[in-house]
């Protein structure tokens, strides 16, 4: 085996090496490898197109001697199929015949009834013909193609085709070539009409198959303004003898001589035809199709951790599709012309190759470390797979090559170009899709980059660090930052890809275009390779009018004695008042008069009385104006395919019959004459060609309507539904003055202005908010209260003012000096006054003006038109702020200051420790520490009202419902406390009612109760591993743990009701809310809905890859965020995905909903509106003026329809005016 | 002639791959709120018998299309019927014997308490149908020299198919007997008149005939051991649950 490690030692080397020089010179190698790929499908262009019509070559009559097999190099412009014998060869004997002179005692019947008894005697005639000279005898039984049974499907075509012998057509074949069936026949054209299909038919019909020319050609109808009847004579010939022929047609020639007949009788045409794919054969073509489509979906869908999933996948689809057109491109190169039907082995081909290879590569590159170089990831990741590549590789191709010496040439020849496809696959796998990996990869390390620029690069840098000592105020900044737009170059960058790729198609209108290019190329195409299209039609018509045009189409022929006359019951003739001389005068057109025939030809609309037969170019080749299906489905009908190889076309023996107007008695029947004479025969005529026209357009115009509709959902499914209406909700805010992108879409506008609070030293870590109060807690362990009811407030700013509501504190951060100290202990007096009278508190507190104004210093003006000495009064004015405590993180900071003021419980607060946990219920704060203490401040005064030191084990979560608040321990267990006032509930509301009934009613303590905090029970084991998330609603606490597992507990005597299983990694989000609903999400990226009555799992989806980061639920549906910077929207009934936001990379997963159909997200260093409904992005809010990495990691959705996030230290309050108007 | 190529080059690329393929999860379809219907057992068999039965009669009706093709490059304009030719009680035989197998497979699994492990995934159903259709094809368009020919190559491509996307014994023994079963089944229904073959070479149906109802009861238990895979996985979070 050693020799195996080595081998694959080198192999290994190699491809990392290989993988190097991809990564390093990507936009080379894709050049290299396109052009390859363009050179080798070069050859292709020789290869015909697919769905053309059947191709001619021409060839002379008289040295005409059948091609050999092999292919003659000299003879450059003969057709690479004109070799070998054909099918048959055609001999058709065209018969134009009429009844002359013509008699008005005639019925219409009698224009075709003699005539096609003509063809009877003829058929005799050809049948008996009988050629000898030296080299033997020869008749038509000897050259004809013999035929031996129509095909098994065909029984009602069985008394029509002949079945045997020789493949002899006409019209005979209605009445089984026996005249006197023709003859006992009452209603000829009944017989004629039974046989042809019903409805709609697109390939050659019986008639024409029978009559040889087009039905409307043949004249057989009892509208025959012509009175002439064509049809032909078809014989089908399986040997060409040149003097049978000659003397065949010279017998016909002198026995119904054609005067002015001057066709040309000395070329042949031989007609190729193309492999004719028929609905039967396409149905399971079709399938096969649909199961390529259906792997290669399953395959691409494995595509994962990679920047664009749609690019790969795309690029892994065109490595297999172009490896096969390089394989039969390089076959046909070197002289393999495929024999197989292309589309036929090529699902099967795509199958052989398969796409594994390229999702191995994928999946093994993405595996590597991320932060390696782009360059070594792609080197290792090739060079980890390499072996079994090439393993692979190998055996496949001992496979195919085993299977080459089966023999089958069919198996040979799929061998082969399977071979050359898996070859061609390699190295399209190792050189295009490995470098367009590369690239894919690099875009996905750019796009963590650009992510940590600043969003504003103009901009100077952001001061650094989070710390801000007092002392030293930072730069004024220009402020209230109302970023709503950015310059154009930024909003190019901001735009989701979605977005910009529907900008572009919209403003270049390019999808249209396409279509319509499309469209039109298509159409002309088809218009003009299709064989019975616009070219033979142009030709026809060409040819048809030649006779009219020509008067007299060349003079009479000389045999006709008799001059046309008009037919006496012809409505027309009232119109042709010209003048023919009748040299034959017939009883009934005397009284019309007659007129000169000389100068009947120029009127096309009169019929000749003596009926012309003319021969023109057209019926050289008259077999043209036949679908060219007519002989493929002849022979077809014989179980014989011409798909693929050719048949000669003899020139037509002209045959002219001119049947006297007795025979033509004779011939009646005696129904004839009972037949009613045509309604109104010449309208019909052109009524069927209008109709036939009418039919077409009425057709053309559905199929046009369809396509419109067709479009217009494609349009309505494709495009946002609500495409472009952001902008007018918002039209009349200042439209002009906006910047618009390059697009020319101005995005909509709303005055969302951020409102920083700032009086944290160190980033925050704790929000909690029960509305009216909002406290936060940093890093550092200050906790500070804000006055969150800012609706009052609100209108006090509409002056301008949009500072901070500030708390007057001692914000000391730990990096103080220790001249902190003192400051704190001139802070605590001040607090305690602060505390029984608010409003008035401010308007005389001097000692917190210094305070206040410190702060306001570090603050920006605000807006440019307060002056900052105004807003500082009103801060102050308006504030209620009360800082709690300020324990300095430092452990060796002594607080006795802090002891003192603490409450009379004699509870003392814990320096050390830091806060994990923190709610927010009436005026009394929850701290959970990681010491494991639980202390209750009272928000208002700021002071620790009590403590308990019960649990040792730290408090990662709190939830404060009622009287009750329920910690979790990092240890796992759920401790229940229960806080106790001895004093009834102050129910005195003294910060004024709630603005909205929905308000929880909070409990408020007055200053003098007494609150104790019992732990009243504790579940030990509530989890085998962390508890980490905890929620309280409706009177249910939910937990959710590592260990995989939710549980519901009851508040009021904590006992557990539900353990819920279901998820597969731990739990990491959990939503409830009044309603019942419980919505938890997990590391598995699963997300279930549980109903907690029951304890059942209502649903459960899969949504992201990676953990559930948040989930937060509206009435109709369940918005979650995950790790993967995906935002889910899921119907909450359904639980089926309405729709997925991509955010950008690192972007906070926090989620808020603002109202039904407003949602919230934090990004970096700004929020961002979504519509719910549309899932659009209505605005993007930059909370700072630098995005400096801060990232929005917490969000509380306050009730008046404000918004408050962490931004670093700061807290930011947003506004959404527009929700505002809409709860107005 | 795709076929043994197809075939065998599958089971190389796929002995290759097995290892990856196998370690990624399937993936899961969101199904919302059907899944307390997929949960249910009945139900769930239900839903399963019934996609089986469809696949099993549009298959039919396919691979019906291509063995009337056998003899004839060319139609007839009026060929569409002939979709429906043959009797009316083939697809339906057809679906019902899919139904069955697709059911028996994963219940064979477990019953055996080997549980099928190899390649569960939807690509490789995928391509495990699109061979099965190229033996067919293969069998109907492919000109053999003879009748050994053509029965010796398609049995290997049968093989192959099992080697490729089965190799379970179980399921190797179960194709053979019900392939056997059918052929035997086919027999007596053509001696007794009911059902007869263009071509009446008694050998030549003999000898294509098993290795094409092999194939698709490899094919048919494919896709329904795949399909059972949810419900399998419900269940068995179901249980955790309890």
């Amino acid at each position: 085996m050693t020799l195996r490690e080595q081998l694959r030692e080198k192999i290994s080397a190699a491809f990392y090496r290989h993988g190097l020089l991809c990564a390093s010179y990507p936009v080379p190698i894709i050049l290299f490898t396109s052009a390859s790929i363009l050179t080798c499908c070069y050859p292709l262009l020789r290869l015909p197109l697919p769905g053309t019509g059947p191709v001619e070559f021409t060839t002379g009559v008289r040295d005409y001697s059948v091609p050999s097999h092999e292919p003659q190099g000299d003879l450059g412009e003969r057709p690479d199929w004109y070799r070998g014998p054909p099918v048959a060869y055609i001999q058709q004997v065209l018969v134009k015949a009429a009844v002359s002179p013509w008699d008005s005692s005639l019925v219409t019947v009698d224009v075709f009834r003699s005539p096609l008894s003509r063809a009877f005697s003829l058929l005799e005639e050809i049948r008996n013909h009988v050629h000898s000279d030296s080299s033997g005898i020869r008749s038509l039984e000897t050259l004809c193609l013999q035929v031996t049974g129509l095909f098994p499907g065909l029984r009602r075509m069985q008394s029509v085709l002949p079945e045997h012998g020789c493949l002899l057509v006409s019209p005979g074949n209605y009445w089984q070539n026996q005249r006197e069936l023709f003859d006992s026949d009452p209603d000829l054209l009944k017989t004629i009409q039974k046989h042809e299909p019903k409805g709609l038919h697109t390939s050659a019909t019986l008639r024409d198959l029978l009559f040889g020319v087009p039905g409307k050609y043949t004249g057989v109808s009892h509208y025959n303004r012509k009175r002439v009847v064509t049809y032909t004579i078809t014989l089908v010939l399986s040997s060409y003898d040149a003097r049978f022929l000659g003397s065949l047609r010279a017998r016909l020639k002198q026995l119904h001589p054609s005067a002015n007949c001057s066709l040309r009788d000395d070329h042949m045409v031989h007609v190729h035809f193309k492999e004719e794919i028929g609905i039967a054969e396409l149905i399971p073509l079709v399938t096969t199709y649909i199961i390529l489509f259906a792997y290669i979906y399953f395959s691409t869908r494995k595509i994962d951790m990679v920047k664009s999933k749609w690019g790969l996948a795309l690029a892994a689809v065109v490595t297999v599709l172009s490896s096969l057109l390089m394989s039969v491109g390089l076959c046909t190169l070197f002289g393999l012309t495929p024999t197989l039907n292309g589309g036929e082995i090529f699902p099967y081909l795509v199958v052989v190759i398969g796409l594994e290879n390229v999702l191995v590569l994928t999946k093994s590159v993405v595996s590597t470390p991320v932060d390696l170089e782009v360059k070594l990831r792609i080197a290792q990741g090739l060079s980890n797979e390499s072996w079994s590549i090439m393993k692979n590789m190998a055996t496949e191709l001992c496979i195919i090559l085993i299977g080459y010496f089966t023999l089958v040439p069919a198996i040979q020849e799929f061998c082969l170009f399977a071979v050359v496809g898996l070859v061609s696959d390699f190295f399209l796998q190792m050189f295009f899709f490995t470098t367009v990996l590369s690239i894919d990869i690099r875009r996905m390390e750019l796009a963590d980059l650009n992510r940590r620029l600043p969003a504003e690069a103009g901009l100077p840098p952001p001061k650094p660090g989070p710390l801000r000592p007092r002392e030293v105020p930072p730069p004024p900044r220009p402020s209230p930052h109302t970023i709503t737009l950015q310059t154009p170059a930024f909003r190019n960058l901001r735009l989701p890809k979605r977005l910009r790729v529907v900008y572009f198609l919209a403003r270049t209108r390019l999808a249209q275009r396409i279509i319509m290019v499309g469209t039109v190329i298509w159409i002309g195409i088809l218009v003009y390779t299709d064989p019975a299209g616009i070219r033979t039609y142009l030709a026809a018509q060409v040819s048809e009018q030649s006779p009219l045009g020509d008067p007299g189409g060349g003079g009479l022929p000389p045999h006709l004695g008799v001059a046309p006359v008009f037919r006496g019951g012809d409505p027309t003739s009232t119109l042709s008042i010209h003048p023919a001389p009748d040299p034959t005068p017939l009883p009934e057109n005397q009284s019309q008069g007659h007129h000169g025939s000389a100068r009947a030809g120029p009127l096309p609309q009169a019929p000749p009385a003596v009926p012309q037969i003319t021969w023109g170019a057209e019926d050289e080749e008259g077999w043209r104006r036949l679908s060219f299906r007519h002989w493929p489905s002849l022979f077809s009908y014989y179980n014989i395919t011409l798909a693929k190889r050719y048949i000669s076309i003899l020139p037509v023996i002209p045959v002219t019959v001119h049947v006297s107007p007795q025979e033509a008695i004779e011939t009646r029947h005696p129904q004839d004459t009972r037949h009613p004479p045509p309604p109104i025969p010449k309208v019909s005529a052109d009524l069927q060609t209008d109709l036939t026209l009418y039919k077409v357009a009425a057709l053309g115009l559905a199929a046009g309507v369809l396509l419109v509709l067709l479009l217009f959902c494609l349009y309505r499914v494709l495009c946002p539904r609500n495409y472009g209406q952001n902008g007018v909700a918002h039209g009349r805010r200042r439209r002009g003055d906006l910047p618009c992108d390059d697009y020319g879409y101005s995005p909509p506008v709303s005055e969302i202005s951020p409102l920083l609070l700032r009086g944290h030293s160190m980033d925050i870590e704790c929000l909690a908010s029960d509305g009216m109060l909002l406290a936060s807690c940093c890093l550092a362990g200050q906790i500070r209260v804000w006055d969150a009811q800012t609706e009052r407030h609100n209108i006090d700013f509409v002056g301008g003012a949009t500072e901070p509501e500030c708390l007057g504190s001692e914000a000391r951060g730990p990096s103080v000096s220790g001249d902190g100290l003192s400051e704190e202990e001139d802070s605590y007096p001040l607090r305690h006054r602060t505390a029984p009278a608010r409003p008035t508190l401010f308007t005389d507190q001097p000692d917190l003006t210094p305070l206040i104004d410190t702060n306001f210093t570090s603050q920006p003006p605000s807006h440019l038109s307060t002056p900052p000495r105004e807003g500082f009064d009103f801060g102050g004015l308006v504030e209620r702020a009360y800082i709690e405590h300020e324990p300095p993180s430092n452990s060796t900071y002594p607080s006795p200051s802090s002891a003192s003021s603490s409450p009379p419980s004699g509870a003392t607060a814990d320096w050390e420790s830091s806060v994990w946990a923190m709610e927010l219920r009436g005026n009394l704060i929850a701290a959970g520490r990681s010491s494991g203490k639980l202390e209750l401040w009272d928000a208002v005064e700021g002071s620790l009202r009590c403590s308990n030191e019960d649990g040792v084990s730290g408090i990662t979560a709190l939830a404060f419902l009622n009287n009750r608040i329920v910690a979790a321990r990092l240890n796992g267990s759920l401790d229940f406390f229960t806080v106790e006032i001895n004093k009834p509930l102050c129910l005195l509301q003294y910060r004024g009612a709630p603005g909205r009934g929905s308000m929880p009613p909070s409990p408020c303590y007055s200053s003098e109760d007494v609150i104790s905090c019992q732990l009243t029970r504790s579940v030990q084991c509530a989890h085998q591993k962390p508890i980490t998330v905890l929620r309280a609603a409706a009177g249910r606490v939910v937990t959710g743990s590592q260990d995989h597992t939710v549980r519901i507990y009851r508040l009021e005597d904590s006992c557990c009701l539900f353990t819920l299983q279901g998820h597969s990694g731990g739990i990491t989000a959990i939503y409830i809310d009044q309603t019942m609903v419980l919505a938890s999400g997990g590391q598995d990226g699963a997300i279930c809905l549980w109903d907690v009555l029951t304890g059942s799992r209502v649903s459960h989806v899969y949504g992201h890859r990676g953990d559930v980061t948040s989930l937060v639920c509206t009435t109709s549906c369940v918005i979650s965020s995950g790790l993967d910077d995906l935002i889910c929207i899921w119907d909450r009934s359904t639980g089926i995905k309405l729709y997925s936001i991509q955010q950008e990379v690192g972007c906070g997963a926090s989620l808020g909903v603002i109202s039904e159909s407003l949602l919230v997200t934090g990004g970096q260093g700004c929020v961002s509106f979504w519509d719910l409904n549309f899932g659009d992005l209505l605005q993007t809010v930059y909370l700072g003026q630098s995005s400096d990495g801060q990232g929005v990691r917490q969000l509380l959705v306050l009730d008046n329809a404000a918004i408050v996030c962490d931004f670093g230290s700061e807290l930011s309050l947003v506004y959404v005016p527009s929700v505002l108007e809409k709860l107005d | 002639m795709s076929l043994t190529l197809t075939a065998m080059s599958d089971s190389a690329v796929t002995s290759g791959q097995q290892q990856w393929s196998g370690s990624g999860p399937p993936p899961r379809p969101s199904r919302g709120p059907y899944i307390s219907a997929i949960t249910n057992r009945t139900t769930n068999l239900g839903i399963r018998g019934a996609m089986l039965f469809s696949v099993g009669v549009f298959l039919a009706l396919v691979l019906n299309l291509l063995q009337v093709q056998r003899n004839v490059t060319l139609f007839p304009p009026d060929v569409i019927s002939s979709i429906f030719s043959s009797a009316w009680w083939v697809p339906p035989c057809c679906g019902t014997a899919s139904a069955i197998i697709g059911l028996l497979y994963p219940c064979i699994d477990s019953r055996l308490g080997e549980p099928h492990k190899f390649k569960r995934e939807w690509s490789s159903v995928m391509r495990c149908v699109a061979v099965f259709v190229g033996i067919n094809h293969a069998s109907a368009k492919v000109d053999f020299a003879n009748n050994v020919q053509l029965s010796l190559t398609l049995a290997a491509l049968s093989i192959g198919l099992w080697w490729t996307f089965d190799r379970s014994r179980s399921g190797f023994g179960l194709g053979v007997s019900i392939a056997l079963l059918a052929t035997l089944a086919t027999q007596l229904l053509v001696y007794n008149g009911v059902f007869q073959y263009t071509s009446p070479d008694f050998l030549y149906i003999r000898s294509w005939l098993p290795c094409i109802f092999f194939a698709g009861v490899i094919t048919m238990g494919n896709i329904g051991r795949q399909l059972a895979l949810y419900e399998y996985k419900f269940i068995q979070e179901k249980t955790h649950q309890d």
